[in-house]
């Protein structure tokens, strides 16, 4: 997601088409990207292990991005 | 004094720099992204495009080609390396220079042509940029909203890490933090910017401003060789 107080000017284009569905409840709209994978480990903790180091040093940019890692069923 | 310019997959701008060197009297070759070396070069260009087809974020995926450790140890010897536009965006995402490029703030692909104003003269990048001199240069970027958290933004400013501002009357394109257009990193070898000097470097196209920096570039390289570049 990109992080907190960075101009989000995707989230800002999707939230100027609200009007024209009539929805006016929702606000604040951020658009992230969601990146799925699989991978080889002993169990949960080793795989976390190496995704985090994939996600902070190639798949977001700490600058400005956050992320979080969410096991799969 | 020999030139490389680096081509990733989807760089598109690596001919218009070699010509932008020759024009300022170097040679200049192409250099193959999965190489290790720079094949002598004395200095580096990182042009313009869309490495990688820009996916994950303009200049991610680049930034890990066999080439970039060769800049890498290039610019930690001294050397110089210059990025224009997406070369900037994997100079970004390298660390080699300070913060990011986000997407532009009208979400727009903004091209068109733009005032810069010099804010650094003493650099390598600008020595030979007459005092008071505004360039004119086009853009063309998607991603080029130059963006840096506080405090290190200001950090940058005292530093002097700005050496290109857009200005008047075309003004700041793309919603960059302080119109900024280009940085140069603390140990001012490795310059960033998002204007494209290639494209502005003969009066046929509309602007030989660009011409200034290609000029400074390799005078400086010149003066300061860094010995025998891998």
């Amino acid at each position: 997601m990109p992080r907190d107080g960075i101009l989000d000017p995707q989230g800002r284009a999707v939230e100027s088409a609200l009007p024209h569905l009539g929805i006016e409840q929702v606000y604040a709209i951020r658009v992230g990207r969601r990146i799925e994978l699989s991978v080889e480990a002993a169990d949960q903790p080793a795989a976390r292990v190496i995704v985090e180091r994939l996600a902070a040093e190639l798949l977001a940019n700490p600058l400005i991005e956050s992320w979080a890692i969410e096991v799969l069923p | 004094m020999k030139v490389g310019v680096v081509v990733f997959p989807g760089s598109n701008c690596d001919r218009d720099a070699v010509h932008g060197a020759q024009l300022a009297g170097a040679q200049a070759e192409l250099l193959w992204h999965e190489d290790s070396d720079l094949h002598g070069a004395d200095l580096v260009i990182l042009p313009g495009g869309f490495a990688y087809g820009d996916y994950l974020r303009a200049g991610a995926l680049a930034r890990f080609s066999p080439i970039m450790g060769a800049v890498r140890d290039h610019a930690a010897r001294g050397g110089l390396v210059l990025g224009i536009c997406n070369g900037f965006q994997v100079l970004a995402e390298a660390g080699l220079v300070p913060g990011a490029l986000l997407r532009n703030a009208s979400l727009r692909f903004e091209h068109r042509w733009v005032r810069l104003t010099v804010e650094r003269r003493d650099t390598p990048f600008t020595a030979a940029v007459p005092a008071g001199r505004t360039l004119r240069m086009p853009i063309a970027h998607g991603e080029g909203c130059y963006f840096l958290p506080e405090p290190e933004l200001a950090d940058l400013e005292a530093r002097g890490g700005v050496v290109f501002r857009y200005a008047a009357p075309e003004g700041n394109p793309n919603g960059s933090a302080h119109d900024i257009a280009g940085v140069i990193d603390a140990g001012g070898r490795v310059c960033g910017l998002m204007p494209h000097p290639e494209r502005a470097a003969d009066q046929l196209l509309g602007s030989d401003d660009g011409l200034l920096l290609f000029r400074s570039l390799i005078e400086s390289a010149a003066a300061t060789p860094v010995g025998a570049a891998g």
